[in-house]
């Protein structure tokens, strides 16, 4: 007979391995010596990895996702402090309903998102650059950069400010002397998370792409093609890389923050 | 000193004044966009004319259209699977974390969930075609072990496969506010109902789960509203049966080039689902109430 704890065991096991199944294939295919993405597994290499060197278009695809990337991590994280410290510190008018309204990228689905910025580039005039596609990143990042910013600025202790006040510091060097320091690892990791989640989206990305793909859109051209899923699995397997050690390194400053600021740490992200 | 002096020295215009920024450009992208969608949708077009002159007929469309009411059915349908599935398939994760596991280890864990939401969202979903393909990873076993000698042709391509997918992707989201939530239930509270003598699975469902349903609620918005719009899925494991509204929607968008009927249909997809998950949130309040 299994007893009560055991059987939560047995389901967190089989939930890990549904929740893990893909990231585990991704590397297994990427180093197969078979041009047919499908199991039984023919032997190792690594020639796939070689094959992505030598893809002029890839490479194009990738140097328009980081600067599209770069760029929506900074202002996305520029906005996310402005609106975490306004909703932080200061009681104003309707800041429910204004937060509220801030937020809602976060669970209005993405071809809303996508659909309506096409509509008003198409109607202004305007043609679809690189640019559009900032615009869309900008607006969904910007809510996962509150969330992180919010706990960064909750946790700080208003009484570190009014002693500066009382020293002397005006309100600009309090906000880069005391305020920013204590904050910054949040600032870290909002922009690590922003940097993220542009790199990966795709549904936005597809319907503002003018000619210039990002890296998204350049894979689902490329998932027609079944001679080129070996190298998208290599190339996969190295975003899968890439974004957990990003990951890592925005969870370290996560809780650097939260050390600093003298409470326990709880929770992962959001 | 004025009255404007002083209000603009207060913490309500210091706050708006901070918050400015990000909500004149939410309001520029998102609020605007929005109202352009709306206002295209009551406009029509003929191959590239645009008329704008107010009309129902994208409307009458979609609403009656056999095509499109069957394919908005189908997609509230794998919605609503998908988010019973990724509800009931989370919680017990919750639990367990928030119940089993050491303090100092929550966030370890914690962070174990949410790393496969992180791998190539694109990916992910091809993934699963190679999992459950017909020489896929699944059959490819189950024939090793010789449970079965046919591949199993029912896994790919059908609405199933979308659920599944889609409940893969997003179980994290869900994970994360029943979580939050479980943390909040008083122990003491659960200690109290079991001094007087109630049984476990009565202690469950009569403190632990009405106290953790404000979780089970965000986990459901979270999942349900954005699953929607999801035309990735359906397209890359659906097959001809599985695809979804927003399959249509981008069509219309894109190669079909009637962008107003793309609106339309994009509103009315939106409307229903806010519809079923605003009646769902006061059936739930409803539960919470006579559980008190």
């Amino acid at each position: 007979m299994l007893r009560k704890g055991h059987i939560f065991k047995w389901y967190m096991g089989v939930f890990l391995v549904f929740l893990y199944a893909p990231a585990i294939l991704l590397p297994v295919f990427a180093f197969n010596d078979s041009s047919i993405v499908s199991f039984p597994l023919k032997g190792f290499t690594t020639k796939w990895f070689a094959v992505l060197q030598t893809t002029e278009a890839l490479h194009v695809a990738v140097r328009n996702s980081l600067m599209i990337a770069v760029t929506t991590a900074l202002f996305s994280t520029l906005f996310g402090v402005l609106a975490a410290r306004a909703s932080t510190r200061f009681a104003f008018p309707a800041r429910r309903s204004i937060m509220g309204f801030i937020m809602l990228p976060m669970v209005l689905p993405e071809i809303i998102i996508g659909v309506s910025l096409l509509v008003v580039i198409i109607q202004m005039g305007f043609e679809l650059s690189l640019w559009s596609i900032i615009l869309g990143h900008i607006l969904i990042c910007t809510p996962f950069c509150i969330a992180i910013l919010s706990s960064a600025f909750m946790n700080l202790d208003q009484s570190l400010e009014e002693a500066s006040f009382d020293l002397g510091q005006t309100r600009w060097n309090t906000f880069w002397l005391v305020i920013m320091p204590l904050v910054m690892p949040g600032i870290v990791a909002s922009l690590l998370i922003a940097f993220t989640i542009s790199l990966d989206e795709f549904i936005i990305a597809f319907f503002l792409a003018g000619t210039e793909p990002t890296l998204p859109v350049y894979i689902w051209g490329q998932l027609r093609f079944p001679q080129k899923l070996p190298s998208l699995m290599a190339l996969g397997t190295i975003l899968l890389v890439l974004s957990v050690s990003l990951l890592l390194v925005a969870d370290y400053f996560r809780r650097r923050g939260i050390r600093k600021t003298g409470i326990e740490s709880k929770g992962g992200f959001l | 000193m004025t009255r404007f002096q002083k209000w603009r020295r207060g913490e309500g215009a210091q706050g708006l004044f901070l918050i400015s920024p990000t909500l004149a450009f939410t309001l520029l992208l998102l609020a605007v966009p929005l109202v352009m969608v709306i206002a295209l949708s009551f406009w029509t077009q003929d191959y590239l004319t645009l008329h704008r002159t107010f009309s129902l007929e994208n409307y009458q469309t979609a609403w009656t259209e056999p095509m499109y009411q069957y394919l908005m059915a189908r997609s509230l349908k794998i919605s609503m699977l998908v988010t019973a599935m990724t509800v009931l398939l989370a919680y017990p994760v919750a639990y367990f974390i928030s119940f089993r596991i050491s303090p100092k280890r929550k966030a370890m864990w914690i962070f174990l969930i949410t790393i496969p939401f992180w791998t190539s969202y694109l990916m992910r979903i091809f993934l699963w075609k190679v999992i459950l393909g017909y020489n896929g990873v699944i059959n490819g076993s189950l024939m090793g072990l010789g449970v079965i000698e046919q591949p199993l042709s029912f896994i790919l391509y059908n609405q199933n496969a979308v659920v599944l997918t889609l409940a893969h992707a997003w179980v994290p989201f869900a994970i994360l506010p029943i979580f939050v939530a479980l943390e909040r239930v008083d122990r003491s509270l659960i200690e109290a109902a079991e001094d007087l003598g109630d049984s476990k699975l009565r202690r469950f469902f009569r403190v632990t789960l009405p106290l953790s349903m404000p979780g089970v609620i965000a986990a459901t918005i979270i999942v349900f509203i954005p699953t929607i719009g999801d035309y990735v899925t359906p397209r890359l494991v659906g097959g001809p049966n599985g695809l979804m509204i927003a399959n249509m929607i981008e069509l219309q968008f894109k190669k079909a080039n009637d962008a107003p009927l793309g609106a339309a249909l994009a509103i009315s997809a939106m409307t229903i689902v806010t519809c079923v998950a605003l009646i769902f949130i006061w059936l739930n309040k409803k539960y919470i109430r006579e559980a008190k």
